[in-house]
């Protein structure tokens, strides 16, 4: 029988997979790639409890979620139109222009 | 019996595909693997009970986010590859091994979880999305429309940062900054 625990215990696997994502990779590109699985991770968490109480909420909570990852993937991706247009890499390490 | 092994069956492709996602030196095969792991996160949801939001899930990630990364990825060199060299690969897994740590912590917690009372049960004779309708209209109807308007702002904020001549003079001189990074990189 699948309990709340499995969904939650797969939604923190995912979370945390989605966590070495963006400690590890260089690659901005790469960086909203996580992003989105972080997200999703969530959703997931969302939608079991949504079910397991019986409760609407959490389901809702997810649409706004997509809502937002949505927008985030289409400003973020401008922005690093803008940011290869200038420098001509993705690389994080290139965003630094302070060196203390 | 049957949720049973398709939970399991969609959690270890899901965990597998991420893991490619996460670890793989191609960004191409980062995206794909991405968006296979999104679909069988729509599984997930139909397994919930929650046909709509498996739908939407399907419609707005693999249809519309993951064209909008092709599209973009078209913009980028990505067979240049970005160089990576993780300097303290340690510190990355403690890092992640302490917030997974604390996630499990917070999911069992049973004080909380004892409390919980559903503030809009999920309404008796009708379908999933028809449940949605009624409650996104009703309680989240202020939401909706604050969502709707950053979607829009959204949308033209891809619009202008792609389209228009953002690259070449904002409130940076490009020239200067250019000059600066160089030295910089030195």
């Amino acid at each position: 029988m699948i309990t709340l625990s499995h969904y939650l215990i797969v939604s923190a696997i995912l979370f945390c997979i989605g966590l070495v994502g963006v400690y590890r990779r260089k690659n901005l590109l790469l960086l909203l790639f996580s992003t989105e699985i972080l997200l999703n991770a969530v959703n997931i968490g969302f939608a079991a409890v949504s079910k397991f109480y019986g409760d609407l909420t959490g389901q809702l909570f997810a649409f706004f979620i997509i809502a937002v990852a949505a927008s985030e993937v289409a400003v973020g991706l401008g922005l690093f139109i803008v940011w290869y247009k200038r420098r001509g890499t993705l690389d994080v390490d290139s965003m630094q222009s302070m060196h203390g | 019996m049957f949720e049973a092994i398709a939970f399991y069956l969609f959690s270890a492709v899901t965990i597998v595909m991420f893991t490619i996602t996460v670890m793989s030196k191609n960004a191409l095969y980062s995206m794909s693997a991405l968006a296979a792991g999104m679909i069988m996160i729509s599984g997930f949801f139909f397994l919930l009970g929650a046909d709509f939001l498996g739908v939407v899930q399907i419609i707005v990630y693999t249809g519309a986010v993951m064209a909008l990364y092709a599209f973009g990825m078209m913009f980028f060199n990505t067979t240049r590859l970005v160089e990576e060299k993780v300097r303290a690969p340690k510190l990355v897994f403690l890092l992640s091994g302490l917030s997974a740590l604390l996630l499990v912590i917070a999911f069992t917690a049973p004080i909380v979880s004892d409390h919980i009372e559903a503030i809009y049960p999920v309404v008796d004779g009708v379908e999933n999305p028809q449940a949605i309708g009624i409650v996104l209209f009703t309680k989240y109807l202020v939401p909706f429309e604050v969502a709707a308007v950053m979607l829009l702002v959204a949308m033209i904020a891809g619009i202008i940062l792609a389209g228009k001549k953002m690259d070449e003079s904002l409130t940076l001189k490009v020239d200067a900054d250019d000059e600066f990074q160089k030295k910089g990189s030195k």
